[in-house]
């Protein structure tokens, strides 16, 4: 920006030019303790909102984890007992190993998806065709996952659902979709991969737009063209991109909860209860808050340990330009 | 500088060259796989639209008529029967605005002060601030519920509103923006002798509106779909928010026909369309935010 004003018509350089990313600061006449005082005005609600409903919350579940409490009798303190039921109870077992397997299929085909289709886009179209397709991958983001839930529910139906009418027309006969634990877990899988590969999709639209052009016609000189492109320019230098949208993905697929609770209730069995689902029931049906808190906790862990995990193994995979 | 606006300039990657008589049948594929990908994306909504039009008797039927050649409103005079569906927007709307507002104005403060005014510990307070947004909302949802019983809120749209106001990305994103902005006009502003509320006020509070803009449309679309806060803390129909009083709606026809509970939907998303139609360009840039290297 700057450099397109000629010199000379500036009045006077900045005293001290800001680097990027530092904030300005202390450069201005008026003195250090009205800005202070004007800060923690202008931070007062949003630190004590975060104390008040995050940070407190956070020590309060790690706390409670420890207690038996039923919100009516007192609590009382129990060491590590609601860890030990938790982890020895077969229900949330079955529930964490289905998040997991949730978590591996969702995301693979959320961003497997996301990137064939942004590439596809991406590439020589027309304007307003690239705009349609943009919107149209986007839309069902902006939808609710319980009014999602509720008519995909219908679209599944075994009897009068379109989804096998459409089947039935490629001469396949009906498939019972949510009476049983396969059709039940593939139905979650693509209804929750329908609404969120938007999200990933527009991530590597962004991604792809910042590898330069030159990239490829070097690349095609050196004759790279099709698959080799993609395969030798594209991936690697995307890389960043599907680093963070993987670990978007995966934080978010791992909270599933309004979809499995709409769709299927955690059945048939339990074969669709997640860990967001069981957190949910010992809490606010069974009123075990303390085995709740645990599996919070348990469940923090996780995504901790994930994360973690994904910077540290990207260390190897993740190529900067 | 040179190369950045080049690469603005071309924003699809070049394809190798290809005659131009013979038809690009890379293209052709393209677009065909990308129209069955938009097809499969939009029809379920469509095809629940078109369901919402028929008749309750028709809704069952198959082979399914795509098209409602005469359009039935029966099932949309249903749900305003069946449910409250005015008290449900409502609520809806006034949990949701006031999220939004209360979002915009106290992200846009504290973004402020973190990008603008110096002060002790801003880094560390900064880093805390984006710590939260890691931490899952069913870790801290139990705590969270008995903390709005203390306070007497239990089954109050105020505990949908209050605990959502401190927005650790809004307040990120405020940041981002006021760091956008030239530093030059908080010195002119000095100059003329503007004390730091004023300057804040009077230039960049301003400045700062379409910023605003992206955290309101965002705490808009979020709060408007949420499901498990409202779902835990509302117990009576009369606090119920549009998705869970969807959900009940479902419940309670079991018997009933299709079309009904499809017109709800139908008529949930219709602000969500609103929104969508006006703001696309807002959302997406918002939802991606702060995801560049």
């Amino acid at each position: 920006m700057s450099t397109t004003i000629p010199r000379r018509e500036r009045p006077k350089q900045p005293a001290k030019a800001a680097k990027p990313g530092t904030p300005a600061t202390s450069q201005t006449a008026y003195g250090r303790h009205s800005q202070r005082w004007l800060a923690w005005i202008f931070l007062a609600p949003t630190i004590l909102g975060m104390g008040l409903f995050t940070l407190v919350p956070i020590a309060a579940s790690v706390v409670l984890a420890f207690f038996r409490w039923d919100i009516i009798s007192a609590p009382t303190f129990v060491g590590f007992d609601n860890f030990a039921e938790v982890v020895q109870d077969p229900t949330v077992r079955v529930s964490f190993l289905n998040t997991i397997a949730f978590v591996i299929v969702a995301v693979a085909l959320q961003l497997g998806l996301a990137l064939a289709l942004a590439v596809m886009v991406q590439e020589k179209m027309p304007a307003w065709l690239r705009t349609f397709f943009r919107s149209a991958f986007f839309f069902p983001l902006i939808l609710s996952a319980a009014s999602v839930s509720i008519f995909m529910r219908y679209l599944f139906n075994e009897q009068f659902g379109v989804v096998n009418w459409f089947l039935s027309l490629a001469g396949i006969p009906a498939v019972p979709w949510l009476t049983t634990p396969g059709g039940s877990a593939a139905v979650v899988i693509l209804v929750y991969v329908w609404q969120n590969f938007g999200f990933s999709f527009l991530l590597f639209i962004g991604g792809l737009a910042s590898i330069p052009v030159e990239t490829y016609e070097a690349a095609a000189l050196d004759g790279a063209t099709g698959w080799r492109k993609h395969v030798y320019v594209t991936l690697p230098l995307l890389s960043p991109t599907t680093l963070l949208a993987s670990v978007m993905a995966i934080i978010s697929a791992l909270q599933v909860f309004d979809q499995t609770y709409v769709l299927t209730r955690g059945g048939p069995g339990d074969s669709t209860r997640t860990a967001v689902m069981v957190i949910f029931e010992s809490a606010f049906q069974r009123l075990e808050f303390g085995e709740a808190s645990a599996i919070g906790v348990i469940l923090t862990l996780i995504i901790m340990a994930i994360t973690a995990a994904q910077f540290r193994l990207s260390k190897r995979f993740v190529f900067y330009q | 500088m040179t190369t950045t606006t080049e690469r603005v300039s071309t924003r699809t990657p070049a394809v190798p060259a290809r005659s131009r008589r013979k038809p690009n049948w890379n293209l052709v594929l393209r677009i065909v796989l990308l129209m069955i990908a938009a097809v499969l994306t939009l029809g379920p909504v469509m095809w629940t639209l078109s369901t919402s039009l028929r008749s309750p008797s028709e809704s069952f039927k198959l082979p399914p008529s795509f098209f409602p050649w005469n359009p039935d409103f029966t099932s949309y005079a249903q749900v305003f029967r069946q449910v409250d569906i005015v008290l449900l927007v409502l609520n809806s709307a006034l949990v949701t605005g006031l999220i939004a507002v209360g979002q915009m104005v106290t992200a846009a403060m504290a973004g402020y002060a973190f990008a603008n005014l110096k002060f002790r510990g801003r880094g560390a307070l900064f880093s805390i601030v984006l710590a939260t947004m890691m931490v899952p909302l069913q870790v801290t949802i139990v705590p969270v519920f008995m903390l709005i019983r203390g306070m007497g809120l239990s089954d109050t749209l105020l505990a949908l509103i209050l605990p959502a106001i401190p927005t650790a990305f809004g307040t990120f994103l405020m940041r981002q923006y006021f760091m956008g902005l030239p530093t030059d006009l908080a010195e002119a502003a000095s100059i003329d002798g503007a004390s730091p509320w004023r300057t804040f006020r009077s230039v960049y509070a301003p400045l700062a509106i379409p910023g605003m803009a992206i955290v309101g449309i965002l705490a808009f679309n979020f709060h408007w779909n949420e499901f498990f806060r409202p779902l835990i803390m509302t117990i009576s129909e009369q606090n119920f928010t549009l998705p869970l009083g969807l959900v009940s709606l479902q419940g309670n026809l079991g018997t009933g026909s299709i079309s009904v509970v499809l017109a709800g939907v139908v008529l949930s998303m219709i602000p969500a369309l609103v929104v969508f139609i006006f703001g696309q360009r807002v959302l997406q840039d918002g939802l991606t935010a702060g995801s560049g290297k």
